[in-house]
């Protein structure tokens, strides 16, 4: 058994730097009075803070000790705490930090993340020269607030408790059992918050005229309730997520390899634009191409162009191919254009009107094609897929221009849908493929 | 050989699986996302930790958190994030905490094209907080280069303590490519240098000022502290001058040391060629088809493509320049790096940038017209 530790503050840098008569110092030695109590191991325990009079307090502590930027205290206690779940953390906050940080507050007590915070609320930044803060009651008198305050004070444990805070406690410096109730908050496996009242004797107080201990007064003027005010556990975020993690648990999914073993018939990079429209399965029939290219021992890349909203109109692929590395990966212009949507159409207009005579375009009979010196080849491409699948164009449309411009062999497009896809999908996309191909061949029978 | 059709940010997210990364913070922002996604896909399948966090100012925090009880942390987002993360990666420079930021920047200011590419932040990422100490600022040109950078800024956010950048661009971090990760060959990742047991522990010790300090976890063996404040090796409060000056020589020199060792460039010096283009990220691509043109026509010249942005590769980019009477900078932004070019360049010397930020790379016709190759 280790020796009983009779305090968990230093002396080392001397004394706690607080004005005389700081609130702050009264709570400083609670915490230290509970920590005596629960007797953890220091080096299990880390004190954050962040900027602000009470965030000088850190280092006086013989436990880790972090110090972070104004207000963003809890978001390191958060990240401690994940990575290291056995620690013991405890924030030690400002109400000035908790109006900056309001957005950590809110999503600390709402995740249940389980860290410790007491709030050393004294109604006013101490460090900057006592401007008021978010806990400034309406009236009071500060540095920013000459006429009286005119805005709310926020109840800190109100808020946090809305925000789903499972334990949460108020009171003040000058409460006998403050240590014990601090214990107690630290002992909670989940978020547990205390908002300890204090006074800023160099600004908060004066400009008040407020009597020390008039803190209980200043509560009950406000109608802010003091005590336990919320006592009902539910599952600590890190240790729900280990656990959820840990049932879910499975080797990570690598997707299939794909081998060049195919030729082709490319002797230079070559752009193919894909345009159709939300739900057609553009992109991924694209994939499915571009890594058929792949398995034809070909370089690929491929870009999706679509609106944010992306279930409703364009969406426009663009695939490289090419026998060598591919650098330059925008297509000025592109060899092969498919067009199988209105949607499609519309927002590719220029590109189309603009393709070279050496191009080709491939479109569904139904559109109204612009004029273009690309050879054009009309094709049933949605009569055809309704006949397999309303989510197979993408493949029908690819398949016919994969067969027309013997790019490289059909069986490495067969390849890249049966390897790459779940068998049920593949096997309906294979057929949309086959019906694809033989899309022109009917034509010309 | 296995090939996978991949997007740089998933290359990313996979170069921080392979540098042992086991912590991830972000917030989703167009084009960064994907790499939240893959990520919580990835860690907790392997003990690891991903969380989205209520804004970017959170996510650093969790890293920063996280990263000093002992993680390998990665967090990635794009401009307007880098913007909210701003004062917390001034606190991991004076913290000395090792951890990845992506980038993978879009078209700006503000909201911008959001879902457009762009190089907008070369200096921004440079000079991303206050009190303009260095940063490691690596940048990838293809979606192998995206996995292996990020492996190497992992490990060298290990080796130096101190936040790595990895600044990409949509036009790589979502454009899917053919590459076989496994043919690239890495180091072994490193860790960062731990406090021996037993050692007396200073959290910011250091025999001369461009030493590395070794490391000690929240909820090691050793008591330990971080401060966002002015400190001294012990991360007590330092108010004497004196000290203050030394510690600030440290954070510098331990970049500024290195800046050789971690110059990671590319280069096609031709013999007797009087143009060099400068490149970096995306652009590199152009400049390299541009080159073979130019050289196609008969006028040589000689390409640098830098990985690393930061500290900035002096030595490379003197010797490159040279024999060389001009300099071509192409870049998505309206002249950034340029500008280090222009810092390191003889007297008489043509520097030519070649710029453009309406969303579209910047082609090879654009290099060698603008760049009077043509
Ligand atoms: C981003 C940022 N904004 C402003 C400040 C200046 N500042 C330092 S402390 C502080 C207020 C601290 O008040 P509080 O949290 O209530 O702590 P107290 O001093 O009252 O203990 C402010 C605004 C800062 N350090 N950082
Ligand atoms: S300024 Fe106020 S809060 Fe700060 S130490 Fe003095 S009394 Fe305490
Ligand atoms: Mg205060």
């Amino acid at each position: 058994m280790n020796a009983v530790l009779e305090t968990f503050l230093t002396d080392e840098i001397g004394p706690l730097p607080f004005c005389p008569g700081c609130g702050h110092d009264r709570l400083i030695k609670a915490l230290d009075q509970a920590l005596v109590k629960l007797q953890p191991d220091p080096k299990k325990v880390v004190i954050v803070t962040d900027i602000g009079c009470i965030g000088l307090a850190d280092r006086y502590f013989t436990t880790h000790a972090f110090h972070g930027l104004h207000g963003r205290s809890i978001t390191y206690a958060c990240g401690l705490k994940l990575a290291r779940p056995e620690l013991t953390v405890i924030v030690l906050k400002g109400d000035g930090g908790c109006g900056i940080g309001g957005a950590h507050l809110l999503n600390v007590a709402r995740r249940n993340i389980g860290i410790t915070l007491i709030v050393a609320n004294n109604f006013n930044y101490g460090m900057t020269g006592g401007q008021h803060s978010v806990t400034t009651p309406t009236d009071g008198l500060t540095a920013t607030t000459p006429q009286g305050n005119i805005e709310g004070a926020m109840d800190l444990c109100a808020t946090t408790i809305a925000a789903g805070a499972p334990w949460a406690y108020r009171g003040t410096g000058f409460d006998r059992d403050l240590a014990d109730r601090i214990a107690d908050a630290i002992r909670q496996p989940g978020f547990a918050m205390l908002d300890i009242w204090d006074m800023c004797t160099a600004y908060y107080l004066p400009r008040n005229q407020l009597k020390k201990k008039d803190l209980s007064g200043m509560m009950e003027r406000l109608g802010l309730p003091a005590g336990l005010l919320a006592d009902k556990q539910r599952p600590e975020y890190g240790e729900q997520y280990r656990k959820i993690h840990a049932q879910a648990k499975q080797a990570v999914r690598r997707r299939p390899g794909i081998s060049a073993k195919y030729g082709h018939a490319l002797n230079q990079q070559t752009g193919i634009v894909i345009a159709g429209s939300a739900g057609q399965k553009i992109r991924s029939a694209a994939a499915l191409f571009a890594q058929a290219g792949m398995f034809a021992n070909l370089e690929a890349t491929q870009k999706d162009d679509y609106p944010i909203t992306v279930m409703t109109g364009h969406s426009i692929t663009e695939i490289i191919l090419s026998p060598e590395r591919i650098d330059y990966t925008a297509i000025d212009s592109p060899g092969y254009f498919v067009v199988v949507s209105e949607d499609g159409l519309q927002k590719s207009k220029a590109l189309i009107k603009a393709l070279a005579s050496g191009a080709t375009l491939y479109a569904e009979e139904s559109l109204d094609l612009p004029e273009t010196d690309a050879r054009v080849v009309r094709l049933p491409i949605v009569a055809t897929a309704k006949k397999i699948n309303r989510l197979s164009i993408g493949i029908v449309a690819l398949g016919a221009m994969l067969a027309d411009s013997g790019l490289f062999p059909m069986d490495a497009f067969k390849e890249s849908i049966s390897t790459l896809q779940k068998k049920v999908i593949a096997e309906v996309n294979l057929q949309a493929l086959d019906a694809g191909a033989r899309i022109l061949q009917s034509e010309c029978d | 050989m296995a090939l996978e059709f991949l997007e740089g940010n998933e290359a990313i997210a996979r170069g921080a699986m392979k540098a042992n990364c086991n912590f991830f913070a972000g917030y989703p922002i167009t084009p960064s996302s994907s790499i939240l996604q893959h990520m919580l896909d990835l860690l907790p399948r392997d003990g690891g930790i991903a969380v989205q966090a209520e804004d970017e100012i959170a996510s650093i925090g969790f890293c920063i958190g996280a990263a000093m009880a002992g993680s390998k942390v990665l967090t990635a987002t794009s401009g307007p994030g880098i913007s909210l993360y701003s004062e917390n990666i001034g606190l991991a420079i004076i913290g000395e905490t090792p951890m990845v930021i992506v980038n993978v920047q879009r078209q700006g200011p503000a909201t911008g094209s959001a879902t457009k590419g762009a190089e907008g932040d070369i200096q921004f990422t440079r000079w991303c907080t206050s009190g303009g100490l260095p940063v490691i600022v690596l940048s990838p040109a293809t979606v192998g280069e995206a996995y292996e950078l990020t492996f190497h800024a992992f490990n060298l956010s290990e080796r130096y303590r101190v936040p790595v950048f990895l600044l990409t661009n949509k036009e790589i971090g979502l454009t899917r490519e053919s590459v076989d990760l496994d043919a690239i060959e890495l180091p072994s990742p490193v860790e960062r240098k731990r406090v021996a047991m037993g050692e007396e522990y200073l959290p910011h010790d250091f025999d001369y000022p461009s030493a590395v300090p070794a490391f000690a976890d929240f909820g090691g063996e050793h008591i330990t502290r971080f401060t966002t404040s002015t400190h001294d090796k012990a991360a007590f409060l330092a108010t004497s001058p004196p000290l203050i000056q030394e510690m600030i020589d440290h954070y510098t020199a331990k970049v500024d040391a290195a800046a050789d060792e971690l110059a990671l460039v590319k280069q096609h010096l031709e013999d007797g060629a009087e143009t060099l283009i400068v490149s970096y990220g995306i652009t590199s691509r152009s400049a390299a088809v541009a080159a073979r043109e130019a050289r196609a026509i008969g006028v040589k010249v000689s390409t640098l493509c830098l990985q690393t942005l930061y500290p900035v590769p002096r030595t490379a980019l003197i010797s490159a320049m040279n024999g060389i009477s001009k300099i071509i900078v192409p870049e998505m932004n309206m002249g950034q790096y340029i500008l280090e070019v222009e810092r390191l360049a003889p007297a008489g010397i043509e520097i030519i940038g070649v710029n453009k930020m309406d969303t579209t790379l910047i082609s090879p016709d654009e290099i060698l017209e603008q760049g009077g190759l043509r």
